[in-house]
Order: structure tokens, then C-alpha cells, then sequence
């Protein structure tokens, strides 16, 4: 249709060829649009307005019929541009005054027979907000914040894509052995065994002394009970070997570390502000830390040169480029240990970050959700042991906790903030209206952590269990060739496969997970997903596995290996 | 009593300094009061009885009797997979078990006059969180939202503070009931768009809090008319649903929405919560329900900040999928707030004190206008205070909820036991006897002063009156002097 047009058009005026892509533009941008309408059946009630228009969209020529005895009228050098732009504008005009008259909005077509289900897949999505938008200039949908837009695109990345994947066809040794192997979610299963067991035989819920509805029904403080903070603080300090005393009264709690790390985003940081962040970093923080807030995340790039620590000239140069392109920097966020990475960070570059912060007058957030899972010969060294060091100056430091991990109870969403700054405190507090554990759960989670002795056996277990399956692992990778950087905590390994890709960038190492996930069928994330600069690096979380599993994670990753290896 | 933020040597954000979380209105410094001198039936007989939060205590016992009889299904007990499920479960969707009883709960309260899809359920903690991510979702910083006066004077923290979004009042008066007409909502949108404000949605709280009475078929029908012709958005909070004292006086908007087949649903959303209606609100369950598959998707992904921990998404799908025990506590529950209610209304008319008509909530909404030294503000704040001080009660002043005449006040009954509201009618009883004497006593000390009577004729007239009345009087005379 709009071929033959250009044709014409190009035959009448050769000389006016700036004006053609504009004229293409809107006929090819408009009729579908008008077609698309005419399918509604509803609109035939106006029927004499929507002949005219019919007319018009349906024959091609109609739109030059309409240029010529207008370039007769707008005669001289602009005639054509005008001639074009006129019949252009009066059909927008037609439009407009059709969509007027249309009254009532058109509602879409599955919410005739409610309560239908939405769409609920992440790849329909896309195409949903994509007609989504395109449909509001014709039809009246009530208009969604920007925010929205950004959280729709989020799940694009491979990150969610293999998580979504992975959830939907789960490998199981016995009922689907040819399922996808989850090594992209950063879940604890090696010490359920031990969390049930209490469950069942020493938990207020278990040992038949039921949940009494006095002290859970009515209103709790938001920020938590203070029987929970007095044991989470507690608990807190047996995970770093007591070499501190965390204060319950510095505790607030949240439901996870999720909206932890966001409340802290809010109260720290204005829209458009930024933090610094070490990277490769959690993929998750693109989403937790900028949606709502409008927070800026700056990437400081580690190197595999370096293990993938974090060194202080780095950091001040990206501070620096910062700053040049207009940020307002307002703090670093480090999560030690290291998510993806799996290291820790050492005493003396605690200290030279506090000092940066100083220097910066900035803030810090500690997200140490991982301070119990650590299994390796390394010291794990919280930033409230560097604070407490000190006399002033606390104020600027922000720790974040929780029990997805180290207690490996996602499910029950307990996160902490433990801030030494009073406003930050106070104004967490407030926020937590929004963000509550459940009183029930907490009651549970308290007598679990006031159980010390169950609490060092779980840890002490739980960290043998890591380190096992870590070394498995990791050798069962060596033995096809792939190596690892060393890791001293956490879920997962960090895996260098730079090797394999071809070619060597960004999209070397997609092709490789997406083989990974689609012919092997086993789940890790990219690299570049945790916006690692260096391509070829991926994550994998070991600790979803069985002993017995690891076998079959390491054939089917031998089969993409050998098909890499092999010259194609 | 307000909490004092210093800005720090390292800065923190304009959220976190601003004014926007309204904690320093008279709504807060009640609580306050209250939380400093908390009346006990024995400890503390003479302390601040609270009747400015809104929370449900009356059936406390059903939900004892339920957990008590119900030890198996309330805990995992020796059911090995479901601890393994729950322990792990952080699916943003939430338990499928607990979103189909929630939209099963959701028909029941409704008697079954409106369908709700478990797909279309998406769970937060607590109404206060669903109402915050409503508003992220509908709204950019600066839009407005019209909600009609008076309203929850949390709304403007909720609504505002993290989102900055702003909130245009749709005044509604007393003259009418304060119901919602199309001219208030007209005038409303006008003034928002003469500030240059893009109008978002309305908001409105069914039954109304803090009116404590249901929207009629007809203005809900008028609203939806409204949001449809300025194209915008309406999110319906229905968290006192089933708090209504007569289940056939409530209308939700998905009632209104099935009757017109659904067509132009995708503009409304509705806000439910199990804090009120179940007496629940330390487990802090709420929920969107969005007829938009956009919203429904987004709120979904934006739930990971308001999560419900897997344990109690647990307990209460085994809870609310025991028919034969939620068709029983909806049923004694409607019928015990309403009798509190009418108890209280009592109290109050034999006070001499008149409520707005109610038939629905966890409050009644009081008039005290006639007894105001001016109608003003600070004349409702004025005898707010005496409340506090004198009668030692904490009642919610209609100017924290932004009502547009003075002497209104939102008075709680609902959170105290059936003693507690008795000591509280009798010391509002008290206190309006001492103050009509007071007022008579002031009039006629102006009456002499000006007609130079002397104390005994004065006495004479009123002869007949207690002799309180002639101490008062003289007391009153001589402070004068």
C-alpha cells in the first residue's frame, strides 16, 4: 500500500524527496491503526462518519487525491511540503474528532468475560505494553506512571529469563531428570534437614503448643517486635565470632533484605542521585535500588587481574567520572561477601573505604546477608568490627542483613538495617509501614534464634555442607578445563568461561548461557547480567544441588564445552 | 512530640527530612498521649482510653477458638514437604492455596454478589503497602489523586511520602451526609488541573473511613461515569467490607463493574486487606486486585519490597478455606460491631451528642460542631484538647482528615472491650453535663455583668437547678472578676 504511494509520489514530484519519509511516516503509522478499529464491531453504530473514514484508510490513492488539488491551492516553492503536510493533519483531525465521538473507551477484549487471568508470562508481557501503547492514541486507557515502564523492560534480562525458565521445567533426580538444572538462584538447600527438624520438634508451632492469637493478632510495632530485635542482635553478633556487640535498639527489621536496601535508597538518596557499587554486582540491585527510587547505580569495575576485588584508585576514579557527568554521589554499596564473586573483603580495604567516605562525605551500605554462609580459610570481617573501632563518625554506616540466606529462610522474609545513624533509623522506622514482617513468623523466628544452641550447630553445619559441595564442585569444572576465582563465601562460584566464547564479547557470552540453558539445560547467569566488564564470566550457585547432582550438572556442561572446543 | 531529624553531617535524602509523612498532626500526638498514660481497668482506671485506632478486637475470641481447635492445620506438624515449600517460597505471587481462599473470602464478604479471580489477586503487607504501590503505579511524582473528605489521615503519609504524589481534596459537606456528588468531584479535577497537576484517579474508601458508612449504587455509578469521561484511574479501598453491620448495605465496585460486563474495568482496582474484617492486622495481609493486566503485572514485580511471609500465607489459606468457620465469624462479627455500635450512639445521644448515621466499621463519626466556642479549626482542636486532657480519651479530629466543617471527630469502638466503652461514654457524659452548666453559667455571668442582676436574683432564676449549678456559678463569677 504505501509502496505504491511512494511510487507515485516519486513520479509526480522528484525534487520533493524530504518530504517523502514524513508522508510515509504517518500513513504507514496510521493505517493499520484505522483497520485495527474497524475490527470492533461496536463502532459500525457510526456507521455514516466511519464509511468516510473507511473510505479514506482503505484506498491508498484517496491520501494523493486529496494532495493534488490542494498543491493546486498552495501554489509555490512549499506547496508540496504543505500539500503533503495539510491532508496529513486533517486526518489526524478526523481521528480526533472520531475518537470523540466514540464514547466510552474500548475495553479490551478479554475483560468482557471477567474475572479473566492476566497474562502472566514475562514474554507476553512485552508485546503487552508494546500494543499497550500503541492503542493509546487511538482508544482511552487510563495512563500508567513512567515507573511502569522501566519494571515491564526489567525482566528482559537473562538473569529473570533463566529464573523463569528454570522455575517452569525444574529438574528433579527421580519425577524430571530432564528438567533445567538450577544454578542461577542463590537459595541454601544443603541445611533444610536441620531447620525442619527443629521446626517440628522444638518450635512453639511443632512441639504442640500452638499459636496463641494474643501478642500476634492485634497491631505490632512496624519495625519489628523488640523480643526479635534483642535475638536478631544477638544472633548477629554470634555470626561474626562476637567480635562485636550489635544494639537491638539500632535494629530495624523489614520483610527481607529487598525492601532494606530500598527504604535505605529512599532515605539517602534523592531521585537522580547515585551510588557507587563494585561490580560484577547482584543483578537484583538494578531492580531493588532504582525503580521506586529513582536512584542511580555506577558501576565500579573490578578485574579479573585483580581476583575481582575492589581497590581504592578504581573506586576514586569512577567517583570522579561521576561527579564529571553531573551526579550527586551519595554512597557506596558493597556486599561483602562478594555477590557474585564469592571473596571477601579484607580488614585493611574496610578501612581505606571508611576513609574514602570521610574524605567524600558519603554514605556506606554494608549488605552482609551472606556473614554466616562463609567456608573458606578467610576471615569474614563485618564493617561493624571497623566501626566500632572508632570513635565519631559512625553515622555514615548502613548494614544490611537478613535471614533469606544464612538462615536459608527466603520464605519467612525477615531483612534487617542496622544503621548508626539516628535519622536513618528513625526515618527507617516510619518506613517500615510499609514493609512488614508478619507478627506469627516473627514469633517463630525469635524462639528459633533464641535457640543458641541450635543456631551454632546449624552454622557450623552449614558451613561444612558449603565448603563440600563448593569443592566438588569446583573440581568436577576443573576437570573440564574451566577455572574459577577463589571463593570464601556465599552460594555460588565465579566461574571463568572467557575461553569458550567466540566471539569474545557480550554477545560471545550470551550465546554460551543460552546454550547452556537450552541445550545442556542447566540455569547460571552471565556476566554481564551482573554487569561485569569483562565478558565470558558467569555464576553459579552450587548450593540448590545434591551431591549426587553434581555429576550430571558437569556432563551436561561437558557436551556445550566439547561443541565449543571443537573448531565449527 | 515530634521527632526531631537533624540533618546530619552526611546528608540524607529530601524524603527522608520532609514533612510529607504528617506524623506532627494532632492524629499522631493522641497516640502519643495515649502510649504515655495507657488506661487499665486496674492499673491505670483514670488513663487515656484509646478510641483513635481502628482496629478490631471484638471477635478475638472466634479466632482463638479457631487456632486452638485447628492445631494441625495452623502449623506444618509433620507434614515434611510443606515446610520444605514454605521455607523456600519466595515466589512474588504468593501461594496459589492462599490467593484462591483470599478471593474465596473476598465473594463471601461480599455475600457473593461479585466474582474474584485469584489470578488477578496480588498480595502485599498490608493495605497500607497496596495503597502505597497503587499509587507508584498510577502516578508520577507531582500527579494528583482526588479523594473525598474526610479521609484517613494516614493517606497523606501512604499516598505522598515516598511516591510525591499529591493528594486534591473532593469536599464533601455535611450538609448532605458528606456524600461524594459530581459537582465536589468536578470542582475537584478543576482545581487540580487550575495547579497544573495532572489528575491520576480517585480514591475512595468504601465504607468510608472515617465516616463509617457505605457509598450508595447511585454515587458509586457517578464516579465510575466520572473516571470514565476524564479517562482516569479508581482505586476502591474495601478493607472495612466486611465490617458492614448488614451485609445488604454494602455495594463494592466490583459489583458495579460485572452489572456493566466488565467494560472499561481496567480503569479500577480495589485495595482489601484482612486487618479490619478478620481482626488481623499484625499478620499484615493486603492485597491489590487490579481488573488491568498491566497493573496486575506490575504490582506483582513491584511486591518483592511487601512481601507476606510464606508461614502466615500458610496459616491463613488453611484458615480462610474453612468455610464453615469464616461463614460463622463474618455472620457474629457483623453482629457484635453493630450492637457496639448502636451501644455507643446510645451513649452519646444521652450525652446529647449526635453521629453522623453509620452502618459500617470500626467507628462512628461524632458531631460536636454545636459545642464549639468557634467554628473553626482551632475551635475543633480546642475542645480536642479538653477530650485529652480533661476526659482522657484519644479521638481522631475531622481537621486531621481534612473535613471541611469543624466539630466532627472519629471516635473508635471497636479496640477496647464493652467495660472500657463504658467508662469512656460515662466520661464523655460527664463532660458534656459540665460543660452545657459550664456554658449556661458563662452566659449568664455575661448576663449579669451587663443587666448588673445581682448573684442572688441569678440564683433565684435557677433556683431550682442543682446546687452544682450555684457553685459553678459562683465560681465562675468570680474569675471573671
Amino acid at each position: 500500500m504505501s509502496d505504491s504511494q511512494h511510487k507515485q509520489k516519486t513520479s509526480l514530484h522528484s525534487q520533493a524527496t524530504q518530504a517523502l519519509p514524513d508522508f510515509h511516516y504517518h500513513t504507514a503509522g496510521k493505517f493499520p491503526a484505522t483497520q485495527m478499529t474497524q475490527t470492533d464491531p461496536r463502532r459500525i453504530q457510526n456507521s455514516g462518519l466511519e464509511d468516510e473514514s473507511r473510505d479514506q484508510s482503505q484506498s491508498s490513492s484517496t491520501g494523493m487525491r486529496l494532495i493534488v488539488p490542494l498543491q493546486g491551492i498552495v501554489q509555490g516553492r512549499g506547496g508540496l511540503i504543505l500539500g503533503s503536510v495539510i491532508p496529513c493533519a486533517m486526518y489526524y483531525i478526523l481521528q480526533f474528532y472520531l475518537k470523540r465521538l466514540r464514547s466510552p473507551p474500548n475495553p479490551p477484549e478479554q475483560q468482557t468475560s471477567n474475572p479473566s487471568s492476566p497474562t502472566p508470562s514475562s514474554s507476553n508481557l512485552a508485546e503487552l505494553s508494546r500494543s499497550a501503547s500503541r492503542s493509546n492514541l487511538l482508544s482511552r486507557r487510563p495512563r500508567l506512571s513512567s515507573r511502569v515502564h522501566s519494571i515491564a523492560k526489567s525482566n528482559d534480562s537473562p538473569y529473570y529469563i533463566g529464573l523463569d525458565k528454570a522455575s517452569a521445567d525444574p529438574y528433579d533426580r527421580f519425577s524430571n531428570p530432564n528438567g533445567v538444572i538450577q544454578l542461577g538462584l542463590a537459595e541454601n538447600r544443603l541445611t533444610l534437614d536441620l531447620i525442619e527438624n527443629w521446626i517440628t520438634n522444638d518450635s512453639i508451632l511443632g512441639a504442640g503448643g500452638g499459636l496463641s492469637v494474643n501478642g500476634i493478632a492485634a497491631y505490632q510495632p512496624f519495625d519489628g517486635m523488640p523480643e526479635l530485635k534483642v535475638a536478631m542482635a544477638s544472633y548477629m553478633s554470634q555470626v561474626v565470632g562476637r567480635t562485636v556487640s550489635f544494639d537491638p535498639s539500632q535494629i530495624v527489621l523489614t520483610s527481607g533484605a529487598t525492601p532494606a536496601i530500598e527504604i535505605l535508597c529512599f532515605a539517602l538518596a534523592d531521585q537522580g542521585n547515585a551510588f557507587l557499587i563494585p561490580a560484577p554486582y547482584y543483578p537484583g540491585f538494578d531492580r531493588d535500588m532504582k525503580w521506586r527510587t529513582g536512584v542511580e547505580l555506577i558501576p565500579v569495575h573490578c578485574r579479573s587481574s585483580d581476583n575481582f576485588t575492589l581497590s581504592i584508585p578504581v573506586l576514586d576514579q569512577a567517583y570522579n567520572q561521576a561527579r564529571k557527568r553531573g551526579h550527586k554521589v551519595r554512597g557506596i554499596l558493597l556486599s561483602n561477601p562478594s555477590n557474585p564473586v564469592g571473596n571477601l573483603m579484607t580488614r585493611e580495604i574496610l578501612f581505606s573505604l571508611l576513609d574514602f567516605a570521610r574524605e567524600k562525605n558519603i554514605h556506606i551500605i554494608s549488605d552482609e546477608l551472606f556473614a554466616a554462609s562463609t567456608f573458606g580459610d578467610e576471615e569474614f570481617v563485618s564493617m561493624a568490627e571497623i566501626i566500632d573501632s572508632e570513635e565519631t563518625d559512625k553515622d555514615r554506616v548502613h548494614i544490611v542483613y537478613g535471614l533469606s540466606k544464612d538462615l536459608s529462610l527466603p520464605g519467612f522474609r525477615v531483612g534487617v538495617i542496622y544503621s548508626y545513624n539516628e535519622s536513618v533509623l528513625t526515618v527507617s522506622r516510619k518506613m517500615t509501614r510499609f514493609s512488614s514482617v508478619s507478627a506469627p513468623t516473627q514469633r517463630l523466628v525469635t524462639s528459633m534464634l533464641s535457640d543458641t544452641t541450635f543456631i551454632k550447630n546449624y552454622t557450623e553445619k552449614n558451613r561444612e555442607r558449603l565448603r563440600c559441595i563448593y569443592e566438588l564442585f569446583v573440581e568436577g569444572l576443573n576437570e573440564l578445563g574451566i577455572g574459577c576465582t577463589k571463593s570464601s563465601g556465599g552460594f555460588y562460584c565465579w566461574v571463568d568461561m572467557s575461553g569458550l566464547i567466540r566471539p569474545y564479547n557480550e554477545k560471545g557470552e550470551l550465546d554460551l548461557w543460552d546454550k547452556l540453558l537450552n541445550v545442556a539445560k542447566v540455569n547460571i547467569t552471565p556476566g554481564s547480567s551482573c554487569h561485569c566488564i569483562e565478558p565470558g564470566w558467569f555464576r553459579c550457585c552450587f548450593t540448590t544441588l545434591d551431591e549426587k547432582d553434581i555429576h550430571v550438572v558437569i556432563e551436561r556442561i561437558r557436551l556445550v564445552v566439547e561443541t565449543c572446543k571443537s573448531p565449527s | 512530640m515530634a521527632i526531631e531529624i537533624v540533618q546530619p553531617s552526611v546528608g540524607l535524602s529530601k524524603i527522608a527530612v520532609s514533612e510529607t509523612h504528617g506524623e506532627n498532626s494532632p492524629y499522631f500526638a493522641g497516640w502519643k498521649a495515649y502510649d504515655e498514660n495507657p488506661y487499665h481497668e486496674k492499673h491505670n482506671p483514670s488513663g487515656v482510653i484509646q478510641m483513635g485506632l481502628a482496629e478490631n478486637q471484638v471477635s478475638f475470641d472466634l479466632l482463638e477458638e479457631y487456632l486452638e481447635s485447628n492445631q494441625e492445620a495452623t502449623s506444618w506438624g509433620k507434614n515434611v514437604s510443606g515446610f520444605r515449600e514454605n521455607a523456600l517460597f519466595q515466589d512474588y505471587h504468593g501461594l496459589l492455596a492462599f490467593r484462591k481462599a483470599m478471593a474465596s473470602f473476598m465473594e463471601q464478604v461480599r455475600g457473593g454478589k461479585a466474582k474474584f479471580n485469584p489470578e488477578r489477586i496480588v498480595l502485599t503487607a498490608g493495605a497500607t503497602a497496596a495503597n502505597e504501590l497503587l499509587t507508584f503505579i498510577l502516578a508520577n511524582p507531582g500527579d494528583a489523586l482526588l479523594v473525598p473528605t474526610p479521609y484517613y489521615p494516614g493517606f497523606d503519609r501512604d499516598l505522598r511520602w515516598r511516591t510525591g504524589v499529591q493528594i486534591v481534596p473532593i469536599h464533601c459537606e455535611s450538609s448532605n451526609n458528606f456524600q461524594i456528588t459530581p459537582e465536589a468531584l468536578e470542582s475537584a479535577y478543576d482545581h487540580a488541573r487550575s495547579m497544573n497537576m495532572k489528575v491520576r484517579g480517585v480514591l475512595i474508601t468504601n465504607p468510608s473511613n472515617p465516616l463509617g458508612a457505605t457509598i450508595q449504587r447511585k454515587v458509586l455509578e457517578q464516579i465510575l461515569d466520572f473516571v470514565t469521561r476524564k479517562n482516569i484511574h479508581l482505586v476502591s479501598d474495601e478493607i472495612y467490607s466486611g465490617s458492614v453491620f448488614h451485609s445488604d448495605e454494602f455495594v463494592s465496585i466490583a459489583e458495579i463493574l460485572e452489572s456493566r460486563n466488565y467494560k472499561d474495568s481496567e480503569r479500577c482496582h480495589i485495595v482489601y486487606s484482612l486487618s479490619k474484617d478478620l481482626g488481623l492486622p499484625g499478620f499484615r495481609v493486603g492485597t491489590v486486585y487490579s481488573y488491568n493486566d498491566q497493573v496486575v503485572t506490575t504490582a506483582r514485580r513491584m511486591s518483592s519490597f511487601t512481601l507476606i511471609s510464606s508461614q502466615t500465607q500458610f496459616l491463613l489459606a488453611s484458615m480462610l478455606s474453612n468455610k464453615e468457620f469464616t461463614e460463622k465469624y463474618i455472620k457474629i462479627n457483623r453482629e457484635r460491631l453493630r450492637k457496639r455500635y448502636e451501644m455507643i450512639v446510645d451513649g452519646l445521644k444521652k450525652a446529647g451528642i449526635e453521629c453522623l448515621k453509620g452502618n459500617a466499621g470500626l467507628f462512628c463519626w461524632m458531631n460536636l460542631s454545636p459545642y464549639l466556642n468557634e467554628a473553626t479549626r482551632e475551635g475543633e482542636l480546642e475542645i480536642w484538647k479538653k477530650m485529652m486532657e480533661e476526659v482522657k480519651l484519644n479521638i481522631s479530629p475531622g481537621s486531621s482528615c481534612r473535613c471541611s466543617g469543624a466539630g466532627w471527630f472519629r471516635v473508635c469502638f471497636a479496640n477496647m472491650s464493652e467495660e472500657t466503652l463504658e467508662v469512656a461514654l460515662r466520661r464523655l457524659h460527664e463532660f458534656m453535663d459540665r460543660r452545657r452548666n459550664g456554658q449556661k453559667t458563662h452566659d449568664l455571668s455575661a448576663l449579669a455583668q451587663v443587666q448588673s442582676f445581682s448573684l442572688g436574683d441569678i440564683c433565684r432564676l435557677f433556683g431550682e437547678r442543682s446546687k452544682d449549678l450555684k457553685s459553678d456559678l459562683i465560681s465562675s463569677l468570680s474569675d471573671s472578676r
